[in-house]
């Protein structure tokens, strides 16, 4: 019971984290809470092997699988908390406050008697008790979420499959495409340089230095620049740099 | 016993509350994956009020389910996402009267 | 099998081939279509001729050869033969169809020569003899049912040829109206018959008649006579025939006058069984005969159309012959008798009052007639053979089926009798004032009208009808067609007479010279005013008569406005309550669904709270039932 009583606050206040969060990272973050949590609790009751599966299933595949989404989309995405539909807030707050009381009530009137525990069922280890139910009056069960979880691959893979709109270019295509524009909009046309070439740091915030020594703004990831963090670079470092290491010979 | 069910129950409305509060489509989802993982804590706390494994193992399978929904789940909001670049569940509201 | 008349078919087919040709051709046959369907209505006598002569020719009680074509139609246990019998009735028929047919189709080349659709015209003369002949040959009352509803067709599409006239479209929809009441006498009967007997041949039926019921004999008969009525224009279904004259007049002539509108007569006779089996029928005939035959007179003395005034006398004759025929076994022969004369002679007089319109522009008003004999002569001469046969000049043909119908009409009741020798007197009467207003007296021609007599290929079918006029009491020499239609209609057993057939004969005689006399010093010696009278200068009886004795007005009374008001009262109730209370719940459901549409807001969340709510609130009942 000490368990319980540890967890089962956090519990509740990691749910709730879950339903408050602004991002939704953060609710990842609840949610997986919770989960572990859950976890102990399966073990705590006399089931091993779902806490084992819990954590593999659960927190280690599912809540990956819930990053890895939400990083795809936008980690940034966080969505504004004003509601949208007059009354659903409220209307929500107090139906689950209803649900919850009769629930609540209703759990307490009916479960009655004593509880019996896992301990005798558990004799024979407990993957073993289950694997003999798994195998035995559940096997058509069993067969089904096989055949279940094929599904859901090859629907996932449908649903993630992208058409292709037009034919695939070209290597010379693709090398006519970049010179005609370069000569039409004077863009580069070979590779950009990575983020640190002759400069003084080799970091992806640091741009990248020509031989001449312009500033090449474009080697800094995107991102960062639309954050305003890029470093600024100068020709005049790289040049202190070179002095300190070779004094007295100006490279110019 | 009961505070086990009682968990359950709390944990479930909160999930179900989160259904109804919020509007990114993966807080949905994990909201209503935290409802089936209070169903499982009353199952595996069933199992134990009564000695059999058979709770557990309706868990297990909510689980594999759950695992499934999840893989189909995530695919459409992604592909939703892909076609209308948002994730709110709000903006799919064209069928209405 | 090998028997000439066997190939009866050959009768209808002729001139039903010579319709279809003349339908589906083209344009180039417009020059020679006429030829056609008059060749096609030439043969077909020809061919009745020959028929005829083969008839005559086999043991009087030999005369009746039934050839069945085909099945018509089989059904459970009902079967109908397209079968034609070709006896002595029908053999007559065939040769006056097909004969003053073949003459007013010779006429219309010439009457019909400046019409733009003379072929399309000649097309439904053709379609109208196929089906008056599949009427009189018909073995089976649907087979006459059938050329029936032929001649009901044609006779409409005659009536309203001129369409571009809206009276013309306006009569040809009154005719065909009128007639389909009667045809639903028919159809009944029809029914009857296969309820009762379980066949429709004519001849099965007439076998059949001795065992059944005397009330079923009787409806059998009164509805025979409905359709008799509505074809013949009888009391109470005769308003639609003074309005058929806006058809072209050959067409009144060969379908208003002289044949179609006889099939009644034609079916009461062929139905002989059935009327000799019920007593009350055959009155019924005899009361819409004297009833029509005093009708048709009164309106012939008022109308100063010449077409209508004809038609009226058309009405009046009809009605002598009808009355006839519900004389029974006596009256038969001469109602077929005075049928085939008074074809003649009217046929006659319509193609001559077609060739005084035809002279003097298209005009039918009497009035504007006068002194035509000098103008038109061969049309005055055929004309007058017309005239002394309709009014029973002694020697001609009408003289002796009248005669003949006015002795067996005393035979059955004096008062009968009487009111056959009253119409002989106005017959008499209105005759005479036609012919003195026409051709007689001093000119009262309308100013640019030049009368002229018709070319030839006018006259010469007025002279052959003329000399059949005068020539057609030879029918009755020997009692020939008595003793030719006994096998049919029955062998006519003599009544004894109040007087002497002498003294009848005389009294008939002294009737219509008083009737000639009256019209003589009405309108032969006075002036006619070229003007008519209007009806407030003219008695009671006159303009009662000019009114068609109200019977139109007895239409609408009774038919037409209480008809219309029902329509108009369900076309209300079906506008407000029927469809009211349609339109009136699709508005509730749609204001319903646009309210309760509202509640479809698209947003899932917000369905998914309404189903927590469900889910709450099924929590708490179950918790309720758990706890009470």
């Amino acid at each position: 019971m000490t368990a319980f009583w540890v967890l089962a606050p956090f519990m509740v206040l990691a749910a709730l984290g879950l339903v408050l969060a602004r991002k939704a990272v953060h609710a990842a973050l609840c949610l997986a809470v919770v989960m572990i949590s859950l976890a102990v609790l399966y073990a705590a009751q006399g089931a091993p092997f779902l806490f084992a599966v819990q954590i593999v299933v659960y927190t280690g595949a599912i809540m990956m699988l819930f990053l890895f989404v939400l990083m795809l989309v936008g980690v940034e995405s966080a969505e504004s908390l004003a509601e949208s539909i007059p009354g659903q807030r409220i209307g929500a707050v107090v139906v689950a406050l209803v649900f919850g009381a009769l629930g609540v009530v209703g759990v307490a009137q009916s479960v009655t008697g004593a509880v019996v525990g896992v301990d005798a069922a558990n004799e024979g280890g407990n993957v073993e008790g289950l694997a003999a139910l798994m195998f035995g009056p559940y096997v058509l069960a069993f067969e089904a979420t096989a055949a279940l979880l094929i599904t859901a691959v090859l629907g996932a893979m449908v649903l993630a499959h992208r058409e292709r709109l037009g034919r695939r270019l070209t290597q010379r295509e693709v090398a006519e495409g970049r010179l005609q524009d370069y000569a039409h909009h004077g863009t580069h046309p070979g590779q950009l340089p990575t983020p640190g070439v002759f400069a003084r740091h080799n970091a992806v915030d640091t741009p990248a230095l020509l031989p001449d020594g312009s500033v090449v703004e474009t080697s800094v990831p995107a991102p960062l620049r639309a954050r305003d963090q890029v470093r600024p670079g100068d020709r005049s470092e790289v040049d202190a740099v070179a002095r300190e290491l070779e004094p007295g010979e100006d490279p110019r | 016993m009961t505070e086990y069910l009682g968990l359950s129950m709390l944990l479930f409305t909160i999930g179900a509350a989160g259904v109804l509060v919020r509007r990114n489509a993966i807080v949905v989802f994990m909201c209503v994956e935290l409802m089936l993982n209070a169903a499982n804590l009353a199952l595996v706390s069933f199992s134990r009020r009564h000695g059999e494994l058979d709770g557990q193992l309706a868990a297990f399978f909510v689980m594999v389910v759950a695992a499934a929904e999840v893989v189909v789940g995530l695919a459409i909001i992604v592909s939703i996402y892909r076609t209308r670049r948002s994730t709110s569940v709000d903006d799919a509201s064209l069928l209405k009267a | 099998m090998n028997d000439v008349l066997d190939t009866a078919w050959v009768l209808v087919a002729l001139p039903l081939a010579g319709a279809l040709l003349l339908l589906t051709w083209g344009k180039e046959s417009d020059r020679f279509g006429h030829w056609i369907g008059t060749a096609a209505s030439a043969a077909s006598f020809v061919w009745g001729a020959v028929l005829f002569v083969a008839l005559a020719g086999r043991d009087a009680d030999d005369r009746s050869v039934t050839t069945t074509l085909f099945t018509w139609f089989d059904v459970g246990r009902v079967r109908v033969d397209m079968a034609l019998t070709y006896d002595q009735l029908s053999a007559l028929f065939v040769l006056l169809i097909t004969g003053v047919g073949t003459l007013i189709h010779v006429y219309s080349i010439g009457y019909m020569a400046d019409d733009p659709r003379r072929r399309r015209f000649f097309a439904f003369l053709n379609l109208f003899v196929a089906a008056m002949l599949t009427l009189v040959l018909a073995a089976d009352y649907l087979v006459l049912f059938l050329g029936w509803e032929g001649v009901g067709l044609a006779s409409y599409l005659l009536i309203g040829f001129w369409q571009h006239k809206p009276s013309a479209a306006a009569a040809a929809q009154k005719a065909f109206v009128m007639n389909r009441v009667g045809d639903l006498g028919m159809v009944i009967a029809i029914a009857l018959m296969l309820a009762h007997l379980g066949t429709t041949d004519i001849a099965r039926v007439a076998t059949g008649v001795p065992a059944l019921s005397d009330g079923v004999v009787t409806g059998l008969g009164l509805l025979l006579l409905l359709g008799a009525c509505g074809k013949s224009a009888q009391v109470p279904l005769q308003a639609w025939l003074l309005d058929a004259m806006e058809g072209p007049t050959p067409v009144s002539a060969l379908i208003h006058a002289a044949t179609m509108v006889t099939a009644g007569v034609y079916l009461i006779v062929r139905s002989a069984a059935i009327y000799d089996a019920s007593e009350a029928a055959r009155l019924a005939v005899v009361a819409v005969g004297l009833v029509t035959l005093l009708a048709g007179a009164a309106i012939g003395c008022a109308k100063d159309d010449i077409k209508k005034a004809l038609a009226g006398s058309t009405m009046s004759q009809i009605g002598y012959m009808t009355l006839a025929a519900g004389l029974g076994p006596a009256g038969y022969a001469f109602a077929i008798f005075h049928l085939v004369t008074h074809g003649f002679f009217k046929a006659n007089m319509f193609l001559g009052a077609g060739s005084v319109m035809h002279g003097t522009g298209d005009d039918v008003d009497m009035r504007h007639y006068g002194a035509l004999r000098t103008a038109m002569p061969v049309t005055f001469f055929t004309f007058a053979a017309g005239y002394l046969a309709i009014i029973g000049f002694p020697g001609l043909s009408g003289f002796w089926s009248k005669d003949k119908i006015i002795e067996t009409a005393f035979g059955f009741n004096v008062w009968v009798g009487l009111g056959t020798l009253l119409g002989a007197g106005v017959t008499a009467f209105y005759m005479t004032r036609l012919m003195a207003m026409t051709f007689l007296g001093r000119k009262r021609w309308r100013e640019g009208v030049h009368p002229h007599e018709s070319p030839a290929v006018m006259t010469v079918p007025l002279v052959v009808l003329a000399a059949l006029s005068v020539l057609g009491g030879v029918m009755l020499l020997g009692h020939w067609i008595t003793d030719w239609l006994a096998p049919v209609v029955g062998e006519a057993h003599h009544e004894e007479l109040p007087v002497p057939a002498i003294v009848l004969t005389l009294s008939v005689l002294v009737v219509v010279a008083a009737g000639v006399a009256l019209a003589w010093a009405t309108y032969g010696r006075r002036e006619v005013a070229a003007d008519a009278p209007t009806d407030r200068e003219v008695g009671w009886w006159t303009r009662a008569a000019r009114h068609e004795l109200y019977g139109n007005a007895v239409n609408d009374a009774l038919v037409v406005r209480p008809t219309g008001q029902l329509v108009r009262g369900v076309t209300a109730f079906d506008k407000h309550v029927v469809a009211g209370a349609v339109s009136g719940l699709a508005g509730l459901f749609r204001d319903a669904s646009q309210g309760l549409g509202r509640l479809q807001t698209g947003f899932v969340r917000s369905y998914a709270l309404v189903l927590f709510g469900g889910a709450a609130a099924l929590a708490a009942a179950l918790l309720a039932v758990t706890i009470a």
